[in-house]
């Protein structure tokens, strides 16, 4: 076994004249390990490369291609998957233009997904002003994660662009630094802290102030800017309170959720069915999902459960019509059992999807507290349902900070023996005036 | 009254430039700064910097450099009869904001348009100042694209296209009479001869004298248009009709379709409706059919009732499921052309099929890993190890692969 390392830098030339040694030396893909980075030591590996020397290799024009992007790739194979290939080539030369072979395939999937991360490098880097505004070259940093080892193929678009300034990438894997117009790599770097540019308040009304709240189109929005690169983008923060305040904000966002296709629960479901209640209520009260009744009436809380709710909270004092009442997830999770639909609890990546709604939900309303029911609405709110009845009765907290009160879902009372459910639906209503009492949403 | 901020100007004139459809920065030139004596790059292909909910993609800093106005079009939010709040940008303000965003990686240039204020010329001198100002004093290579003023002076717009990388003049509506009723200062004459002169200056930049010298450039990345889609009673096939016109007659490179926004203040003489934004999104699929798929622009509308696009399915869905006596056809066989009729294989795909054809036969999993929506395709082809039988002769057909009814809002 051959183990060749690669190394941060110069990666595709390094890979490029291995292989050549490798393939002219006949060493076939399965007896090399690639690597990138310091070399470690494995006890079956033969050392390095056999000498230099071996003539030209010729390779289709599309390999050379295809190389140059797949080696940025993330993929520990992509070294070995790529030298297959070229080895392949020497018998099949047809083959890189065969898109339907797999190997071809897998190979084409990560220079897509490089080219993909490369294009959105160039477009969500955020400058901030380091230096000087006055000074005759003037000086900038900004920090990025991409997806992929790209910092170092991306930098030629930079040094393009911002010519006439001094500019500093920082990247988990590798810096650039482009100073005096010459540029250099450094080490990979952990987030650098970077001083307040006030250009970006400017950038932030611009923004707000070109969109268009007649149209929303949010799925579109994420497929092209998905929330990954978010947190580095200064206009980004924005963007749940321009999608809440939006028109007609609840009637858009119902609409919007009525063509939600974010997991495919939306199939067999009749309709996404949206909170209800004040859009500035104190009080937001999140169960699981909408159950058969909720589905075909299209409203939360009317079936069994929300019923049983209704009445507890008065008895509690607690005005339901003051409360935004939603759930977790907006579609309805069933199995068809003869003539029968039957409840099937949403799953993690359901409620993971779902949660885009209720973060909506909660953006637009901006509750003082919320009333978490059951496993699933504390899934979604606090990222974890484990432990629900140890946890029962305390104040827990959201991402953002928002005070959430952990209680039962009423459909867990229903369910209960009729001797033990008494004294469950009396804790139940102490949990209801207890929200009741903080957020002042009383009868 | 204190003199508006900044950034208060920014908002009142982006809020104003919101209604313009184009938003690329793509095509033209390809330039950048690796000499340290300038700042900015074109590639040749525009990137989106950001998405706003709206799901439109910002590419440039599109504002209006003032939106006071002499002109009173009943679809637009900033004629003289319209009370919103007005602002103007300096010159050396809208040079200074684009170069700060630029230089923060925001914008990949500027879109600047503009009210009318005193007179056309006027205006457009003073639009071409801002582009003077970043190209020479600032030595700005990034995009520039100009919504010109079709009244304005020719050496206007003869300078505004050598600084400018775009040049834009919106048609507006779809035929000259709405354009006569909607806007009643501006005239559909003027506004194609001024296109007319665009695409003459264009072409004559492109030629070299006796002397073998080339003269300037003169906007690089062509023109486009913007037509506004239901604000009158033009049907779709009047539109495409319309859009067929100006791209044969002027060399556009884009007409753009922006759905009516029901403008806050809007006229009493248009109706007040949510943008019918499939119709829009339809448009530009047939769009598409027509400059990359070789359809023809009646091909399109007669399987269009009523001439106006179905919204239920895409439009090459809709001619397939009007002419299944096309069908199915033959991946390993088929030219081209019949291809790229087929539902579901789209541009990239057909190459890589012809690609891959020449090598050996193709089954229905390479298909699939060639990018197609087999959904789509399935009853339209056949493979050796794929047969659709009577699948594209059935009568549900359309309901098999027609996407789901989602809530549309027809206009």
């Amino acid at each position: 076994m051959r183990r060749i390392t690669l190394p941060e830098t110069g990666t595709f030339e390094a890979w490029r004249d291995a292989a050549r040694s490798l393939l002219a030396a006949d060493v076939p893909p399965e007896a090399v390990l690639w690597q990138r980075g310091a070399a470690e030591e494995d006890l079956f590996a033969e050392d390095a490369l056999p000498p230099a020397g071996g003539g030209q290799v010729t390779v289709p024009r599309g390999f050379v291609d295809l190389a140059r992007r797949v080696v940025w790739h993330r993929d520990p194979e992509r070294f070995g998957l790529l030298y297959a290939l070229l080895w392949a080539l020497r018998r099949e030369r047809g083959l890189l233009s065969d898109r339907g072979d797999p190997r071809v395939a897998r190979l084409q999937g990560m220079a897509k997904a490089v080219g993909r991360d490369r294009h959105k490098m160039t477009a969500f880097v955020r400058f901030r002003e380091i230096g000087e505004p006055e000074a005759p070259r003037r000086a900038f940093a900004a920090w990025f994660e991409p997806a992929h080892f790209i910092m170092e193929p991306v930098a030629p678009f930079f040094t393009d662009r911002f010519g006439d300034m001094d500019w500093t990438i920082a990247t988990p894997d590798l810096t650039a630094v482009f100073e005096g117009g010459r540029l250099r790599f450094e080490a990979g770097q952990p987030r650098p802290p970077l001083p307040e540019d006030a250009t970006e308040e400017l950038w932030r009304t611009y923004f707000r102030s070109i969109f268009n709240p007649a149209r929303l189109k949010v799925s579109a929005m994420t497929a092209e800017m998905p929330r990954k690169y978010w947190h580095n983008m200064p206009e980004a923060a924005l963007i749940p309170g321009l999608i809440a305040g939006a028109g007609a904000r609840a009637a858009e966002m119902a609409e919007a959720l009525a063509g939600c296709r974010r997991c495919p629960l939306w199939r067999d479901a009749t309709q996404a069915v949206p909170g209800e209640g004040p859009q500035d209520a104190k009080l937001m009260v999140v169960g699981e999902q909408p159950g058969d009744r909720e589905d075909l009436a299209g409203r939360p809380f009317v079936g069994p459960a929300g019923q049983l709710f209704d009445r507890v909270a008065a008895e509690a004092g607690l005005d339901r019509g003051a409360a935004y009442v939603t759930n977790a997830v907006k579609h309805f999770k069933f199995r068809a059992r003869g003539k029968r639909r039957l409840h099937r609890a949403p799953e993690r990546d359901e409620i993971e999807h779902c949660r885009w709604w209720l973060d909506l939900e909660r953006a637009g309303v901006r509750p003082r507290l919320i009333l978490a029911m059951g496993a699933t609405a504390l899934a979604s709110l606090t990222g974890s349902g484990a432990g629900l009845l140890r946890r029962r009765g305390g104040v827990e907290e959201t991402e953002d900070g928002t005070p959430v009160l952990v209680t039962v879902h009423p459909s867990y009372l229903l369910r209960l023996p009729e001797d033990a459910r008494a004294a469950e639906v009396a804790r139940f209503r102490a949990d209801l005036s207890r929200a009741a009492e903080i957020t002042g949403c009383t009868l | 009254m204190a003199p508006m901020t900044l950034d208060r100007k920014l908002a009142i004139l982006s809020d104003a430039a919101k209604y313009d459809a184009s938003c690329a920065s793509s095509g033209g030139q390809k330039r950048n700064s690796r000499d340290g004596k300038g700042l900015g790059s074109t590639t040749g292909s525009g990137i989106c910097h950001a998405y706003t909910p709206d799901g439109r993609c910002i590419s440039l800093l599109k504002i209006l450099m003032t939106n006071f106005c002499i002109y009173d079009c009943a679809y637009c939010v900033n004629r003289v009869s319209s009370n919103v709040e007005r602002a103007r940008f300096s010159v050396e303000e809208v040079v200074r904001l684009t170069l700060e965003f630029y230089r923060r990686n925001y914008i990949e240039g500027l879109f600047l348009s503009s009210g009318i204020i005193r007179s056309p010329d006027d205006t457009m001198g003073e639009m071409v100042r801002i582009a003077r100002s970043l190209r020479e004093d600032h030595h700005f290579r990034g995009y520039i694209h100009l919504k010109t003023i079709p009244d304005a002076a020719p050496e206007l717009i003869e300078a505004a296209g050598l600084f400018a990388d775009r040049l834009s003049i919106n048609v507006e509506l779809p035929t000259d009479r709405s354009v006569q009723t909607y806007a009643p200062e501006k005239s559909p004459d003027r506004i194609r001869r001024a296109m007319a002169d665009v695409r003459l200056r264009k072409e004559a930049g492109q030629e070299r004298s006796h002397t073998g010298k080339r003269p300037p450039r003169f906007a690089p990345a062509g023109q486009s248009t913007q037509m506004i889609v239901g604000a009158d009673g033009a049907n779709d096939a009047t539109i495409l009709q319309s859009a067929t016109r100006l791209y044969s007659g002027y060399r556009l490179k884009r007409v753009y379709y922006s759905a009516f926004s029901p403008i806050p203040d809007a006229s009493s003489a248009l109706p007040l409706v949510k943008p019918p934004l499939v119709r829009e999104h339809r448009l530009y699929q047939a769009d598409w059919l027509l400059r990359f798929y070789g359809f023809e622009v009646d091909e399109i509308t007669a399987a269009a009732p009523g001439g106006n696009l179905d919204l239920g399915v895409d439009p090459k869905l809709a001619w397939a499921l009007a002419h299944r006596e096309r069908f199915p056809v033959d991946v390993n066989r088929a030219e081209r052309e019949a291809l790229l009729r087929v539902p579901g294989l789209g541009v990239k795909t057909v190459k890589r099929v012809l690609a891959t054809r020449r090598h050996r036969a193709l089954r229905y999993d390479d298909l699939r890993r060639m990018g197609a929506n087999l959904k789509q395709a399935r009853p339209f082809i056949t493979l050796p190890d794929w047969t659709p039988r009577s699948m594209v002769d059935a009568a549900d057909l359309r309901a098999r692969v027609a996407p789901p009814p989602e809530q549309l809002s027809l206009f």
